[in-house]
């Protein structure tokens, strides 16, 4: 065979590094030096397929063929195999093409198409996987057609309200002000959620695509990205991508030669969940302790400095470039009822097949759960699953039906919100779940409102006493009062869903709350 | 917020508690930060990557620089659970207790970390080599139990992975 380089792509992904892909990284290197057998290693994002990680991607004349989970030790024995060069197919970790895997092919990626296939900052190969199209495709139109497409596309809110995205964009656009902002919500804070992380590690320069249109639709020339201090290594890469961008004269003065400017800056967190809630975010990117606003005013019509300002979660942002590129039908034409387009689901916990899922909405939670994610690691039954972050309610097994759309969780009492997926096995224990949910609104309540500051103190309180088998009947009275004034007696949806989970525990696994022997076990 | 009273701009007998080397963090922090606006969280973000805490006296240079009173300064530092006003330990282990987390074990792991450490969240070993946070949710829900030491991150982590980690942690110092 030829001694031309091969090239190999392999993750430099948070979590594929976390499983040792650094290592695989140097013992590849090492070992085509060792045999003379130049390799050009592209470093990626991850595909999010994270039983897989390390993934090892090697480009071959029939595409990029797939190995996985590669460790460093297995390196030589894959040079052996022949990897790369037309053979290696047979060895242990081969899984054949990329484009083949079953987990890719029950998706639809749109938003995600690129993680995993490019270096993310490397901008050329960005420009020649469609980069920039929505962007071009935006400066040749007037701010209204931007924010009429976006409507039109049926695109809500990715960060858990889902708000239509365009209804609110029209209303800054509608505000007229001498400055504006467009600030991109990475505050991720929600527990069983990485889809926002994986975006900005293995496409940011898609973000800042988003964040440049939003600009250009709205009349925003500043941008601010508010990402979560958990999150080191996407800070590291974001902030390398601005300054690529703003070399390549993306960002700066005249985007792309039009004349017209925007420019992003990146803030960081500091471990505050509540700074997820778009006014504490405003509060907290001003420099001030993170604390709900009341609203109105929307932050469309008076939020960052008092300036009209559009917030949006990361997804959302990152999926107006392709709804400018290709139409706001194609978009539309994914999903079902009210919930168009993609939805990046984010399958967590106690799952063989955990990852990243980006499909069109209307798919089964089951299907997900047990199809593709191949059912709980232990092996063991599923016997609960939390959809939607730390304020989603618990659904029980036999609820898993129901179809990946906002309005259908939400007749359940449930919710989508960021797209998590957290599954648990029969040993899961749901009144030390609805205890946490409580102690966490405790830990993360802004102060704003006694029945979230205090109620939910009280709510920890009175599930130890429950659980201690003191007065239960009256006890678990108390508690569903106490849940009762938390979600009509909040200002905002951490003290107002909190008691979701709590309520869901209470109706679906009561049993959990008995002073049982399940529990002395 | 009510504005305070007026502090006595020439004569603030804070700054000459902040030892040199300080001063010379808190400058940095002011010079990278201080004309942006609404960069308080980024100045003592800048100030703790520097000295590893925020030292109390820095609180009255921040304010003068940014114009804030020393109340709402000292307001955002206690707001944050990122920012700490003692010195941590050489490392900071993060480790992660939320609900993904949990379903593949991180009670236990949190328990176990207590016990090998001898410490609560927020505690520094006695040997000074590690400080144990709480973070809720780490991006790696796919495959917990997760923690973050100092700046990376680990997966899977079982008890023993823990003591494993801990032990290249300590003894990988000088
Ligand atoms: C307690 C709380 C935490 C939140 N955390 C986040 C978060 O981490 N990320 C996010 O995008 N939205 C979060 N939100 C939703 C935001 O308030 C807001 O709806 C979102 O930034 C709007 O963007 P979108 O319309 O694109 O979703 C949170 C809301 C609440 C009440
Ligand atoms: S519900 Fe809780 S977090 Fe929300 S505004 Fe009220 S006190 Fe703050
Ligand atoms: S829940 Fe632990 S990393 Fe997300």
């Amino acid at each position: 065979m030829s001694r031309a380089p091969r090239t190999f792509y392999l993750p430099a992904e948070a979590t594929a590094r976390a499983l040792g892909a650094d290592a695989v990284a140097q013992a590849l290197l090492a070992e085509s030096a060792r045999r003379g057998e130049p390799v050009e290693l592209v470093r990626t994002g991850s595909r999010g397929l994270f039983w897989l990680e390390p993934l090892l991607e090697v480009q071959t004349p029939a595409g990029r063929m797939a190995y996985g989970p590669v460790q460093a030790a297995d390196v030589p024995a894959l040079f052996d195999a022949g990897l790369g060069q037309g053979a290696g197919t047979e060895h242990a970790l081969a899984l054949g093409p990329v484009a083949e895997l079953p987990a890719l092919r029950h998706q639809q990626r749109l938003t995600f198409a690129r993680c995993g296939e490019i270096d993310p900052l490397d901008l050329r190969a960005y420009a020649a996987t469609g980069g920039w199209r929505g962007l071009d495709a935006a400066l040749g139109l007037a701010p209204e057609a931007m924010v009429e497409a976006v409507t039109a596309s049926g695109l809500r809110g990715r960060g858990g309200a889902a708000f239509p995205a365009g209804i609110k964009w029209r209303t800054c656009l509608q505000t007229a002000a001498p400055q504006k902002y467009v600030v991109c919500n990475a505050d991720e804070g929600d527990s069983g959620t990485f889809a926002d992380r994986l975006l900005i590690e293995g496409d940011p320069f898609a973000l800042i695509e988003g964040m440049i249109i939003a600009g250009l639709a709205v009349g925003a020339t500043q941008g601010y990205v508010y990402l979560r201090s958990e999150y080191p290594q996407a800070h590291r890469t974001f902030a390398q991508a601005l300054r690529a961008a703003h070399e390549a004269g993306v960002l700066g003065d005249s985007v792309r030669g039009s004349g017209k400017a925007f420019d992003i800056t990146l803030r960081r967190g500091a471990g505050s969940y509540i700074c997820g809630e778009e006014t504490s975010l405003l509060d907290s990117l001003e420099g001030k302790r993170g604390q709900v606003r009341f609203k109105p005013p929307l932050p469309a019509i008076s939020g960052l400095f008092g300036a009209p300002t559009v917030i949006n979660n990361v997804l959302t942002l990152a999926a107006v470039p392709h709804i400018l590129a290709d139409g706001a039908t194609h978009y539309a034409g994914f999903g079902m009822g009210r919930s168009r387009g993609t939805i990046a689901l984010q399958l967590a916990g106690n799952v063989k097949r955990g990852g990243l899922y980006e499909v069109a909405f209307g798919v089964s939670l089951r299907e997900v759960i047990e199809d593709w994610g191949g059912g709980t690691a232990s092996g063991r039954p599923v016997r609960a699953v939390q959809v939607g972050g730390p304020l989603g309610a618990y659904l029980r097994a036999d609820q898993l039906d129901v179809p990946v759309d906002y309005e259908a969780l939400a007749a359940m009492q449930a919710m989508l919100g960021h797209g998590g997926i957290v599954v648990f096995d029969d040993t899961v224990d749901m009144g030390e779940q609805a205890r946490f949910a409580m102690a966490f609104c405790a830990h993360e309540s802004c102060g704003k409102c006694t029945p979230c500051r205090i109620g939910s103190t009280r709510g920890v309180e009175v599930i130890d006493r429950i659980r201690a088998g003191d007065q239960p009947q009256h006890n678990i009275a108390l508690l569903r009062d106490l849940c009762d004034t938390m979600v009509e007696g909040s200002l905002c949806a951490l003290g107002g869903m909190a008691p979701f989970p709590v309520r869901s525990a209470l109706d679906l696994f009561p049993e959990d709350f008995a002073a049982a022997p399940r529990r002395a076990a | 917020m009510e504005p305070s009273l007026p502090e006595t701009r020439e004569h603030d007998p804070l700054t000459s508690i902040l030892p040199p080397e300080q001063m010379a963090a808190v400058a940095a922090a002011l010079d990278a930060f201080a004309a942006e606006p609404g960069a308080l969280l980024e100045v003592l973000h800048a100030v703790q990557q520097r000295l590893g805490h925020v030292p109390p006296a820095a609180v009255a240079v921040v304010a003068r620089a940014l114009n804030l009173s020393r109340a709402e300064v000292h307001g955002v530092l206690t707001f944050y659970p990122d920012f700490r006003q003692t010195p941590p330990g050489r490392h900071v282990v993060r480790l992660c207790r939320a609900e993904a987390c949990q379903a593949v074990g991180a009670r236990a792991l949190e328990a176990h970390a207590r016990r090998a450490l001898g410490v609560d969240f927020h505690g520094t070993t006695t040997d000074g080599s590690v400080t144990l946070e709480a973070a809720y949710c780490l991006g790696n829900c796919a495959c917990g139990p997760s923690l973050l030491i100092d700046e990376t991150l680990h997966a899977r982590v079982s008890p023993s992975r823990f003591d494993a980690l801990m032990r290249q942690a300590r003894g990988g110092e000088a």
